[in-house]
């Protein structure tokens, strides 16, 4: 029986010390002098819900990006879910540091975290970071895509299931 | 050789799997959207397609610089040099000026990447960054390429550039970098939409045919019925690379 509580007091308190350690380096504390400061990157430009899930995205963007770069570039693959252009679309802002807050770009989103983590991904030594018009724009797509036919057989099937 | 076994495949499955991603967004209720995929997915590029040009070197040679600036402003080059050098900058197509010492017959031609079906800058590439693709698009792929410039030394045509200088204000469908090999992509991001490339278009937009692009592979194509009308020459045909460029008049 004592033997029962003291592990059991022990397992608490190592749940405790196991909580603070995680809460800690979750929800922590604006940066202390000399500390670097946590990444706040910034508000998306429009749109409240990504691709996928908040913790999807954080933990997963580079593998999506990454992945389709391939298929975009050297099989022809065009139009699939993930983009740059489409992070570009919607996370780039702008901010009082990037060219006097005149253009969108994504510096205020990405560069917080990767300059926290200290990630030298370079893709925008190449890509352009800046939003410019028509970014997001699929109205060139070839005239035997079948979009509005797909959206007209799911929205069919949307209602089908609501009646029911 | 395109391997004909390969692309007689039956494409209604694939159409019907390429309809399913094409879910944009989706009324749920009034004022609740889902969300999904945002367009139709297209491709992969098959070796069904052989995407070719034909250019009519007797065409009023001003064409040609319409062509050039057209490609400039498509693909964003041509702007960024600070140390500018004509031996050294980018040049995705130029202009070339030919005469006859003979009769003194002049005539001037646009000269790019000739889209080689068996490309020498692909062979040398030491990482795979040169590429070509089915439909017989010779690329760079940039994110690979390590500037080694072998594949400028290995074209016939000296049709790839080195970007020697910081580059800004890259279109988006174009990202182009200091120490990075690039040429014409045959406006590929166009090409994939059903398109025309850049440098086409302006000169038909003229009421020029100079230029005409096409599907090589297919019979009923514009440039494969030209191409079996007119007597056709590809620069340096004796090398044996096959260019997918074909010229009239040279």
């Amino acid at each position: 029986m004592r033997s029962t509580s003291r592990i059991l007091s022990l397992t608490i308190l190592g749940f405790a010390i196991l909580a603070f350690t995680i809460g800690s380096s979750i929800f922590a504390a604006p940066a202390k002098a000399g500390e670097v400061p946590v990444p706040s990157p910034a508000k998306a430009f429009k749109g409240e819900q990504c691709l996928e899930p908040t913790d999807v995205m954080r933990r997963n963007h580079m593998d999506f990006l990454q992945h389709q770069r391939d298929e975009t570039l050297r099989e022809g693959i065009r139009g699939q879910k993930y983009s740059l252009n489409s992070c570009i679309d919607c996370h780039a802002v702008t901010s009082p540091d990037v060219a006097g807050g005149q253009v969108r770009t994504l510096k205020p989103f990405c560069a917080q975290c990767h300059a926290y983590a200290a990630v030298s991904i370079d893709c925008f030594q190449c890509h352009n970071g800046a939003y410019q018009p028509g970014i997001g724009d699929q109205s060139a797509l070839p005239a035997d895509h079948q979009t509005k036919a797909m959206i007209a057989t799911l929205e069919k099937q949307l209602a089908k299931g609501a009646d029911k | 050789m395109t391997d004909k076994s390969m692309t007689k495949v039956d494409t209604s499955r694939r159409n019907i799997l390429k309809g399913g991603a094409a879910a944009a967004v989706i009324t749920l209720a009034p004022g609740v959207t889902l969300r999904t995929v945002e367009a139709a997915v297209t491709g992969p590029a098959t070796n069904a397609k052989r995407w070719g040009m034909l250019i009519d070197a007797n065409a009023p040679s001003d064409v040609w610089d319409i062509a050039v600036e057209a490609c400039k402003a498509e693909q964003g080059w041509g702007k960024d040099e600070a140390h500018a050098n004509p031996a050294t900058d980018p040049q995705w197509i130029r202009k070339v000026n030919i005469k006859d010492p003979k009769t003194g017959a002049k005539a001037s031609l646009p000269v790019m990447c000739q889209h080689c079906a068996n490309p020498p800058c692909v062979d040398v590439c030491p990482t795979g960054a040169s590429m070509k693709r089915a439909d017989g698009i010779v690329l760079v792929d940039k994110h690979i390429c390590i500037g080694c410039r072998y594949c400028m030394m290995a074209c016939p045509y000296s049709c790839r550039s080195f970007v020697h200088e910081d580059v800004h204000g890259q279109r988006p469908h174009m990202p182009r970098g200091k120490g990075t090999v690039e040429a014409c992509t045959l406006c590929v991001h166009r090409v994939d939409k059903g398109q025309q490339p850049a440098c086409v278009e302006a000169i038909s937009k003229m009421g020029s045919d100079a230029m005409i692009f096409g599907d090589l592979n297919d019979p009923k194509s514009e440039i494969a019925q030209a191409v079996s009308k007119y007597v056709t020459q590809r620069i340096r045909s004796d090398l044996g690379v096959e260019p997918g460029i074909h010229y009239r008049g040279i």
